[in-house]
């Protein structure tokens, strides 16, 4: 996707399996929202292949898009209309749509139904959004930033909304830039930085995760000194520790470490009451993979900017259900 | 990638089509119309100002001088200046239902999203402006309905009978070619908070010079001639015509008919040409 000589995303290749939970990650500028808005055929694309339910949404026809839900990442209500009205509204508009009453009830706002839309709440006015993209009964429904800009008793209920919509069997393509957002609700996770991808996995082996080391943190116990620590919590010890007489192990077989060093406090009679073993959080994994890309993303358009005349190449494939 | 069953053509599993154009209009008709009776600003720009305009214009230039009834001259006689007015408000009145009201609700439904939002969904453009088209149509209807029985009662203006027909048929003609050239303008407006102010300063020097708000007889010829080249004069002309009470004929001004025809067509093309789902303004 070009706009003039810049390019907004590159190379992005992703799949999405029907009925899964899919988050696409990235910091804001990262060609998110371009990618979603080609998928749901808003844009054209510069080159690459794309095809969402057997169809190349910069063709769809109305019958995909009946097949399809989009919540979009700004959008006001239908202007001096009921929350009730706007769903009968859209629901005239698809071949088979969901109940209105049941639709309401699935958001959380069946008690709002008789209210003016443009009345609601920011939270109320999001699962309106939400309403609307699902009474046509979609298969596949878009989610641009679902949660942004609300308050976390708000998030967490609409975490639940979505939870919801995975037990329907919808497919979900969740844009985010929150990770316990993807964490909490996506199947799999895809991180997208300066246009391109960076890690794809799912939200436990995300850029090697599952593989990274475990953090273990403890105080030195007193009277006791490092020498006395069995030779594998030693071995396992970071120089620097983690703050003042604390020591930081590291180590990807935790086991291996917290074994000896319970058996060594025990036959002490010594408790270790400040332990703590902690796993590197995705917010971790995200910002160490974003970071450096972010970086590079700056030369990268000082060179381009440099180039006189469309630059070449730039490739996209995509597939949603294919 | 795994292939499921979603591979097969869409459409033909459930058995389930998506509606035609005439029936989505239909549908959508109804809840524009709806939301047209709520919202305040159409509710005074169609109907409270055509009304003030009329008591205004006149309690001005109608009544008597000397004891001798105004009266502006018209083809085949003479008319009472407060009657004279009737059409003219008539015509101020549709072009407020049909162009203003329909630019400011056009423009701000696109830029604020809704109707990217409906992009998303299987209904057809045609079917959504369609819908709002006719919502116009039928207020300028009874908004002329609320004027003309205004006149019969405070300016003794007549209801027409034998040019009744026309009279209908020239007003939804008139609101349709106004929703034509309010969607035209609407694709060249960028900013929602630029609608109103646009869609005024265009308008009203029209209505000076086009019969709306002065008698077209007392103008020079030159701002005559100028008004001829656009649709408000003429909407004015086949309005009076089909309204004055000398008329002996049908009552439709063929002429004048076909010049807010042309423009309608050519700003339909231009409108089609134009027309955007996605916000325009950054």
């Amino acid at each position: 996707m070009r706009y003039g000589a810049f390019e907004a995303v590159r190379g992005i290749d992703l799949h999405v399996e029907r009925g899964e939970v899919f988050a696409f990650l990235g910091p804001n500028g990262a060609g998110k929202t371009t990618t979603v808005e080609i998928l749901e055929g808003y844009r054209k694309r510069s080159d690459g292949v794309v095809s969402v339910l057997g169809q190349d949404p910069g063709h769809a026809d109305r019958t995909w898009r009946s097949r399809i839900g989009v919540v979009l990442q700004e959008s006001k209500p239908e202007r001096d209309l009921t929350v009730t009205e706007c769903l009968r509204l859209y629901a005239g508009y698809y071949p088979k749509p969901r109940g209105i009453r049941e639709t309401l009830e699935l958001v959380g706002l069946a008690e709002k139904a008789g209210a003016m839309a443009s009345k609601l709440s920011g939270g109320q006015r999001r699962r309106l959004d939400v309403a609307l993209a699902l009474i046509g009964d979609p298969e596949l429904l878009f989610l641009d930033e679902p949660t942004t800009g609300f308050d976390p008793s708000a998030r967490r209920a609409a975490w639940e909304m979505v939870a919801g919509l995975r037990d329907l069997g919808v497919t979900v393509f969740l844009t985010t830039h929150f990770m316990d957002e993807a964490e909490r609700l996506a199947d799999r996770v895809m991180v997208i930085a300066a246009g391109k991808i960076v890690a794809e996995g799912t939200p436990g082996t995300l850029g090697g995760r599952d593989r990274t080391a475990t953090l273990i943190s403890f105080s030195q116990p007193a009277g006791t000194s490092f020498d006395d620590l069995p030779a594998l919590v030693r071995e396992a010890a970071v120089p620097e520790g983690a703050g003042v007489d604390r020591l930081l192990l590291k180590s990807v077989s935790p086991l291996e470490v917290l074994g000896p060093l319970v058996h060594w406090a025990e036959g002490r009679h010594l408790d270790l009451p400040d332990l703590e073993v902690r796993r590197p959080s995705l917010e971790d994994v995200y910002l160490a993979l974003t970071a450096p890309v972010e970086d590079g993303a700056a030369d990268a358009g000082a060179t381009s900017s440099s180039q006189s005349g469309p630059a070449s190449g730039g490739e996209q494939r995509a597939e949603a259900l294919r | 990638m795994t292939t499921t069953t979603s591979n097969a053509p869409t459409g033909s599993a459930g058995g389930a089509s998506v509606g035609s154009t005439v029936s989505l209009t239909l549908h959508q008709f109804p809840y524009d119309l709806r939301s047209w009776f709520r919202n305040r600003q159409s509710r005074f720009f169609t109907v409270i100002l055509p009304i003030t305009f009329l008591v205004i214009l006149a309690g001005v230039f109608g009544g008597s001088t000397n004891g001798k009834v105004n009266q502006v001259d018209v083809a085949g006689g003479k008319i009472d200046t407060s009657v004279y007015y009737v059409p003219g408000i008539i015509t101020l009145g549709i072009i407020a239902n049909s162009l203003v009201n329909l630019v400011i609700s056009v423009t701000a439904q696109r830029e604020s999203g809704v109707l990217k939002r409906r992009r998303a969904t299987p209904v057809p453009a045609a079917a959504v402006i369609a819908g709002r088209a006719l919502t116009s149509v039928v207020t300028s209807l009874v908004m002329s309905a609320i004027l003309l029985v205004l006149g019969w009662i405070f300016y003794h203006a007549h209801l027409p009978a034998s040019t009744a027909p026309a009279l209908v048929i020239t007003i939804i003609l008139g609101s349709l070619a106004f929703c034509c050239l309010g969607y035209a303008l609407a694709s060249v407006i960028t900013d929602e908070d630029a609608a109103q102010p646009v869609v005024q300063a265009v308008m009203l020097p029209l209505y000076f010079i086009s019969g709306v708000l002065i008698p077209s007889s007392t103008l020079p010829t030159w701002l005559s001639d100028i008004a001829n080249v656009f649709p408000v004069k003429h909407l004015v002309e086949a309005l009076l015509a089909a309204y004055n009470p000398n008329n002996t004929t049908a009552g439709f001004a063929g002429t004048d008919l076909l010049i807010v025809a042309a423009w309608a067509v050519a700003a339909l093309a231009f409108a089609l040409r134009r027309f955007s789902w996605l916000p325009k303004g950054g």
